[in-house]
């Protein structure tokens, strides 16, 4: 039944396997959902910026699938990868796949999966897997904008109109249950923080939840209590918004196989 | 705030290179320079085109007034001798 159950003895390269695909879904589905605002934003700045974003995480994704597929040792690239795999297969942060929803619950989701990656990606700079650090150190420079980007927008809202507040703190209670799988250690973390390729997640989220509390005393937003349930996208199990967004996703591959320019 | 929705304009300035001047590359609507400056660099930097950027409220740039035209410029017109277009330069002088 769950996923995850069989892979705790599964040999150490499985284990580094899955910890790559999940960095690399987090971006690559963050990415396809900020995609979706092209044409939609506020102004056609914004519009641009969230473009932006979605290219960078796209960008990051390719590299870190690439060497998802190297490690899998299956010949698979990053596209068969990304357009080929199950929803159970694909690994990413449940957050990651929350709908886009308005422009403030996208700015929130933002904020929180940027500020993530920025800790992440400055860790992973200096793990033991040299790939891992070369990904990581490309990609930090890309997360710092995202995060400056996102942040100045939630405190815009935040400390904005008694609308704009109350529609963001709304957002924040909503999204912020997914934040905690984040953090949530399992055997694949643990092998991961063991061999010094990834950080040891409660120092990760000491990192994190400062950042993050410190934007939301800015923005005047008070920080959600955790909560006791907790959500496993990155270990396959989803929630029902991922299945839509693969089936956009993977429509031309799965209809045209191997279709190219 | 119901009256003025919209985001004010701001000219962009961006230098191409260290050494170089800024120069205008266009404007954006932003609600503040902080907005301003990201918006530019989202616009105008996408392509490795800058490594500065100045942002100024167009509202705060003062143009001359075209109608004034020819009283400002045309009389630089027959004053060719400003340029130092008829000076000998020396063979040895290299660079100038």
């Amino acid at each position: 039944m769950n996923a995850a159950a069989g892979n705790s003895d599964a040999p150490q390269g499985d284990s580094r396997l899955r910890y790559v695909l999940r960095i690399a879904d987090t971006s690559l589905v963050l990415a396809q959902r900020l995609g979706a605002w092209v044409g939609h934003a506020p102004a056609i700045e914004e519009d641009l910026g969230l473009a932006n974003t979605a290219l960078d995480l796209l960008g990051q994704a390719r590299l870190f699938l690439s060497y998802a597929g190297e490690l899998e040792g299956r010949g698979r690239s990053e596209d068969d990868l990304a357009f080929l795999r199950d929803e159970p297969d694909i690994l990413n942060a449940t957050l990651a796949e929350m709908p886009n929803g308005d422009f403030g619950d996208t700015i929130v989701r933002q904020f929180l999966v940027d500020a993530y990656q920025v800790e992440l990606y400055e860790r992973l700079a200096a793990s033991t897997d040299a790939r891992l650090a070369e990904i990581a150190a490309k990609a930090v420079k890309e997360a710092r904008y995202h995060v400056r980007y996102s942040a100045s927008w939630l405190v815009r809202l935040g400390d904005g109109t008694d609308e704009s507040h109350a529609r963001v703190q709304s957002s924040l209670d909503r999204l912020w249950p997914y934040t905690q799988e984040f953090f949530d250690a399992d055997e694949v973390d643990r092998a991961a923080a063991a061999d010094g390729a990834g950080p040891d997640l409660a120092e990760l989220r000491a990192a994190w939840s400062s950042r993050v509390d410190a934007v939301l005393a800015e923005a005047t937003l008070a920080r959600p209590r955790d909560l006791a349930y907790r959500w496993y996208g990155k270990q396959g199990r989803h929630s029902e918004h991922l299945g839509h967004l693969l089936s956009e996703m993977q429509y031309l591959q799965r209809s045209h196989p191997g279709a190219g320019w | 705030m119901s009256e003025n929705r919209d985001w004010p304009l701001y000219e962009i300035f961006i230098r191409a290179r260290g050494g170089l001047d800024h120069k205008h590359v266009g404007s954006v609507h932003a609600a503040d320079a902080r907005m301003a400056i990201e918006h530019a660099r989202d616009l105008y930097t996408r392509r490795q085109e800058g490594i500065s950027v100045w942002v100024v409220r167009s509202v705060d740039i003062v143009a001359s007034d075209p109608a004034e035209s020819d009283a400002l410029f045309e009389p630089a017109r027959d004053k060719v001798y400003r340029h130092p277009t008829f000076y000998d330069i020396p063979k040895e002088v290299e660079t100038l």
